[in-house]
């Protein structure tokens, strides 16, 4: 009603998990007017789609959406970040959480300028993983460009070496601090989100397929890496073996997924991730013939549908239903022949392809690495929510979802949340 | 405030490096400005430096440093005003001194020497410094009396969900709903999709559960045959009348006249009084939006869960289906109700219908799903086909699909019905739906049979999708000079969508947030998640305007638009361009703002072109000053005076866009100075006739792609921009100047590699074009 009422602030909620998911439930609470910690165990927030090159249907980058949470995290005073950070331990119970944070060592402190004189000197490369191990990366390096917090950090690999020492003293801003150490924080909670996110599914397990012995075998989420400008290859699709765009690409749907040998429910957002990623090979090597093998497209929706109808106009995109059997490669030129049967056909179709997408799916964080609390998760390590405990789940921590429906749920897990910490 | 500056350069970073800091001070205290400087601004004696300076009474401070992007928090003072110079990204690191050589030992006192790196930055201290002379810290704006009770409009299960969310936090809820009781579609099913793990059965229905809650919920009220004949005011301060559905009353809202009322017999628009006549004449009966129902209930926010209703194909649109000549082909909203009656029957002859086939997808070609169809529609037949094998142990139910759409964990749930041997699904092209005298037949190719298929049956069922209520009516009814509903719904198809994936509630109407069948076609579990986000949204809206800040974008801003209105020459343009329908015009014309609805883009101050639309911190005048700070060089300085651009770039996208083309050490020409703006649609002409007027040689914007998958963060700014850059084109033909020493470009934010050539080309175009002959005088 209209009388004066302060806004209820009492009670902090924590948000396990920087991604996208994570970040929206913390920013939709803490504008709000609550407090909230937000722990990511990454150098930098914004998880998987921080990898992305392109949102689908829009096309658009999804920096864009990442840079304004990162503003909004700037000029919101209620929102703790804590980058490099894991939870350790929750005891207590709704209301009432004693959390245990570990903050794992940069490096590099907070008086970082983000210079760079520590990249520029330092002489070790590492894989980078932010890439899939396609390219490697100086040990101390910016995470991206636009990384939030905007700082180095250096991989613990380079300690007591030489290049360490270097890196040191190449900072005149007496920000690389080699004697850091883990520390651990404490926080009162009141109700935690977790919002553990993904992670792709290993491809190596799927035998048929053959990735990691077929060169030319790549994930849908290695083609993002690929596509985008900051990638291994600046935004060029090639073929790994040589460096070459290919001819032809296939994408194999399902890969992984639907398969009561590896995951059997449905990840969700691998069918309109192949119809972007089409996109991308469109305009990348436009003489590509691409092929994508499905068992059935979902693009559900006004919007989806639309984007397929437009993808489907193009006379190089080829889709055929039919689940990829097998995959042989041609040692000599590092093409592949993709085995599929077409399943209205009945035809076996061989189609011999440069460059194969394995459009592979999302396995839940959780599933592998366990919170440390008593968390609930389905067979499948999704987390379930728990109203009573306090615990709820956001985004593809609860179960697979595309971009707009985990920040829908993320936003309403903000509310939950609250409702937790309102009542006490 | 009574401002105290200080002015503090940072060396650090290869800014000392690079530039004479010396003469760039000097920039500063010439004019008598205090500056000091620092090896290292951001260092623990640099910040320790700057807490001194504000403790000793400096509370605006310039920091010629890093971007501000960075170390936001380092440079954060309580209650100072304090502005940052970009030195490092846009000056230092993105124009190195390899290709603009400092100068020697000897051509420092050369003054025939063109230093373009210091030119630059001195240019930028001393637009930094016009600025913060022109600013006032804003104010927050405040209510007199904030309201927060939430409306929700629509009882179905969205709505009802939405209401418990809400009133589970603490706020008080009305819930209005246009039929005699709660429920909405829920009220017709047998069953319902699960809502949680492991997603493999239907369930009873939650309304009669979620009903019981609702009642004991003493913070909710319900209205049953209610509707909103309009809300009127802003978010925390909304006037709602309400009326029954189907009344006629003088609050119903009024509309905007549609476009071809607008204009003579000839085309051409009427004048402002005739116009208003017209309107006066279209909505006889009705109050105008100004007056304020005197019986109006008081809101804050609005929660619009107004639903779906199914789709109705239009005469003849499925024909080969038999859909309108065939009794006993239905629709599968109405097979649901048929369903929830008791066992199904045909509705031709109430025979038991034991042989139905549920029709995913129209056919005849193509293998799009049914219009307004979704995910929901395919669990929907699966979940309608375990309605016939319980009724009927002989019971065949057949699922025709182009694509089974189940994403997610909702796969278990098509696994679980193919488990029974007596639900039959494969892919199909629909040919044909046929009477054969005592049933139905149903034709289809294309199938995982690999021949044609004939199927008989009692019954088909037609997979049609949720339309939604926004189709029909705005239902929000909002007294709001730009209309009642929400506008550019067509681009969703007329849901109540958002375009922005990253922030889903994001609408063109501050403070109601739309949720479930309305938005998009959806499950129950998907519109209950829906719902509760839109709740959220809507008490972060009222709290916000409590604390008398923006919403999102520009989250937590405090500023808001100040007119002055003695030289308001009604134009209409800033009611009109606002992107979220803040401003309401009186019959003269002269707007009336609603600040709570603002977002605080700066689109009305970019239209005005009286200029008397200001914010506290952000101006007409303190971004003319910027321009003005811009010395530009002409031949009295040098023989070959270096070109002076102005870029006036979105600080959403394309500024950020620039520090990271600066990261990678890539460069733009020299003779570009960049203004940062909140959106392109806050830039005002009066800017670019500034820049043209001194001398500058061109003007460039640079902001967010446009077009109906737009990337702007206000919507409409960069499309209204490029109205007015086209507009300004003319103008400047009639003196003389060319028409391309103004441009717009478009990029996104990851476009960083390509704004230098972007650049480089507009640069390239004035170089041919010559100098600005206006130069000088």
């Amino acid at each position: 009603m209209s009388e004066e009422k302060p806004a209820p602030a009492s009670g902090s909620i924590l948000v396990v998990g920087g991604g996208i998911s994570g970040l929206t439930t913390a920013l939709e609470a803490a504008e709000v007017g609550y407090e909230v910690f937000l722990v990511e165990k990454n150098p930098y927030l914004g998880g998987r789609v921080a990898q992305l090159n392109q949102y689908f249907p829009k096309l658009c980058p999804p920096t864009c959406g990442l840079e304004i949470n990162f503003r909004r995290i700037k000029d919101n005073p209620k929102i703790h970040v804590l980058t490099m950070a894991e939870v350790e331990r929750i005891e207590g119970k709704a209301g009432d959480y004693t959390v245990a944070v570990r903050v794992n060592p940069r490096y590099v402190n907070e008086k970082c300028t983000c210079c760079g004189a520590c990249a520029e000197v330092c002489r070790t490369e590492i894989p980078s993983e932010f890439d899939f191990g396609m390219k490697t990366v100086k040990a101390a390096h910016l995470p991206f460009a636009m990384a939030f917090p905007a700082r180095y950090v250096i991989d613990p690999r380079i300690l007591g070496t030489e290049d360490a020492e270097r890196v040191k003293a190449a900072c005149r801003y007496d920000a690389v601090d080699l004697e850091m150490k883990p520390k651990s924080l404490q926080l009162n909670v009141g109700a935690v989100v977790w919002a553990t996110g993904w992670l792709p599914y290993d491809a190596k397990k799927i035998d048929n397929l053959g990735f990691g012995r077929h060169k030319n075998v790549v994930t849908n989420m290695m083609l993002e890496r690929m596509a985008s400008l900051n990638g291994p290859t600046a935004g060029a699709i090639v073929r790994p073996s040589d460096g070459k765009p290919p001819a032809s690409v296939a994408f194999v749907q399902c890969a992984g997924s639907r398969d009561e040998n590896h995951l059997a429910y449905c990840s969700y957002i691998c069918c309109m991730a192949s119809l972007k990623q089409a996109t991308y090979v469109r305009e990348k090597c436009p003489a590509a013939e691409i092929y994508v093998f499905y068992i059935d497209l979902r693009a559900p929706g006004y919007r989806y549908e639309r984007f397929y109808d437009r993808i489907k106009q193009d006379p190089r995109v080829h889709f055929i239903k039919g689940k990829v059997a097998q995959l042989s490669e041609d040692p000599q030129t590092g093409d592949l022949t993709v085995v599929a049967e077409n399943a209205v056909t009945g035809e076996k179709i061989e189609q011999k392809v440069g460059l194969v997408v394995l459009a592979t799916g999302m396995q839940p964080t959780a599933s592998v690495h366990r919170p440390p609390a008593a968390v609930q998760t389905t067979p499948e390590g999704f987390i379930r929510h728990a109203p009573e405990a306090g615990f709820f789940a956001a985004g593809c921590a609860a179960k697979p979802a595309d971009v707009v429906s985990s920040n829908q749920n993320a936003t309403g897990m903000a509310l939950k949340a609250i409702q937790t910490v309102v009542r006490r | 405030m009574n401002k105290k500056y200080g002015v503090y350069i940072c060396q650090g970073c290869g800014i000392a490096e690079a530039l004479d800091i010396e003469k760039l001070s000097a920039v500063a205290s010439e004019e008598g400005y205090a500056v000091k400087t620092s090896p290292v601004l951001c260092g623990r004696e640099g910040i320790d430096m700057l807490r001194a300076e504000v403790a000793s009474g400096v509370n605006t401070l310039v920091i010629a440093a890093c971007s501000p992007r960075v170390l936001h928090d380092t440079f954060r003072f309580e209650g100072c005003i304090v502005e940052r110079v970009n030195l490092r990204e846009h000056v230092v690191w993105s124009h190195p001194r390899t290709v603009w050589p400092a100068p020697t030992p000897e051509q420092k006192d050369d003054e025939s020497f063109i230093d373009h790196v210091q030119m630059m930055a001195a240019d930028y201290l001393k637009m930094a410094l016009a600025k913060v002379e022109k600013i006032q810290p804003p104010e927050p704006y405040k209510l007199e009396t904030l309201n927060r009770r939430i409306l929700v409009i629509g009882g179905g299960l969205t709505g009802i969900t939405a209401a418990l969310e809400a009133a589970r936090a603490g706020y008080e809820v009305v819930v209005v709903e246009k039929e005699d009781a709660l429920g909405g579609h829920a009220r017709r099913w047998r069953k319902q999709l699960p809502l949680e793990y492991p997603y493999e059965k239907p369930i009873a229905p939650v309304l009669q559960a979620k009903l019981r809650e609702l009642e004991a919920e003493p913070r909710i009220t319900v209205r049953t045959s209610t509707v909103v004949a309009r809300i009127a005011g802003q978010p925390g301060d909304f006037t709602v009348t309400f009326k029954k559905p189907g009344e006629q009353i003088e609050f119903d809202v009024p509309y905007p006249l549609p476009p071809e009322m607008r204009v003579d017999e000839n085309g051409k628009e009427l004048e402002a009084d005739q116009l208003l006549e017209r309107y006066k004449e279209y909505n006889q009966g009705k109050v105008d939006i100004l007056t304020f129902d005197p019986n109006g209930e008081k809101f804050g926010a609005v929660v619009l869960a107004a639903g779906w209703r199914p789709y109705r194909p239009a005469e003849g649109e499925f024909a080969h289906l038999g859909f309108g000549t065939l009794a006993d082909v239905v629709t599968n909203e109405r097979f649901e109700e048929l369903a929830a009656q008791g066992k199904i029957k045909r509705p031709s002859d109430g025979r038991e219908a034991k042989s139905v086939v549920f029709i995913q997808s129209p056919g005849a070609g193509g293998d799009r799903d049914f219009p307004y169809a979704a995910s929901v529609t395919s669990l929907v037949a699966l979940k309608q086909a375990t309605y016939v094998r319980e009724d009927y142990a002989d019971g065949k139910a057949y699922i025709l699909y182009q694509h089974m759409r189940t994403p997610g964990l909702t796969e278990n749930f098509y696994k679980a019905v193919q488990q029974d041997p007596g639900v039959f699904l494969t892919k199909a092209n629909v040919t044909r739906v046929a009477g054969n005298g005592k049933g139905l037949v149903v034709e289809a190719e294309d199938t995982l049979l690999g021949q044609p298929i004939q199927i008989p049956a009692d019954l088909v069922v037609l997979a049609t999708g949720m339309v939604p209520a926004t189709k029909d009516d705005p239902v929000i009814n909002l007294a709001y000079r730009q209309g009642p509903g929400f506008r550019d719904n067509a681009i969703f198809d007329d849901y109540a969508d958002s375009n922005y994936i990253c922030f889903p509630y994001e609408t063109q109407r501050t403070g109601i947030y739309a949720a479930g069948g309305v938005r998009r076609s959806m499950t129950v579990e998907e519109a209950m998640e829906d719902a509760t986000g839109a709740a959220l949204k809507a008490i972060q809206c009222l709290e916000s305007v409590h604390r008398g800040v923006s919403v999102h974008p520009r989250s937590g801003d405090m500023s808001y638009p100040d007119f002055f209105f003695q030289r308001c020459t009604q134009c209409k343009r800033c009611t009109q361009e606002c992107p979220f329908g803040a401003l309401d015009d009186d019959e003269r014309g002269t707007p009336k703002p609603n600040p709570t609805r603002c977002r605080r883009c700066g689109t009305c101050m970019g239209a005005c072109p009286e200029r008397i639309i200001n914010f506290a911190n952000y101006s007409i005048d303190s971004v003319s000053s910027m321009v003005k700070a811009i010395k530009v060089p002409s031949t009295d300085d040098f023989d070959e005076p270096p070109l002076r651009i102005l870029g006036l770039v979105c600080e959403n996208d394309a500024y950020p866009a620039l520090d990271i083309a600066a990261l990678n050490r890539l460069s733009w020409s020299a003779d570009v100075r960049f203004i940062p703006v909140r959106c392109l649609g806050s830039v005002n002409v009066i800017w670019i006739k500034d820049a043209l007027s001194q001398g500058m040689d061109g003007v460039f914007l640079l902001g967010c792609k446009h077009g109906d998958d737009y990337q702007c963060h206000f919507v409409k700014g960069s499309e209204l921009a490029e109205i007015r850059v086209k507009k300004i084109g003319e103008a400047l033909a009639s003196l003389a100047l060319e028409v391309e020493r103004v441009a717009q470009f478009q990029v996104a934010i990851d476009e960083y590699d390509k704004i230098p050539q972007m650049i480089q080309e507009f640069v390239g175009t004035i170089e041919g074009l010559g100098p600005n002959p206006f130069k000088g005088f």
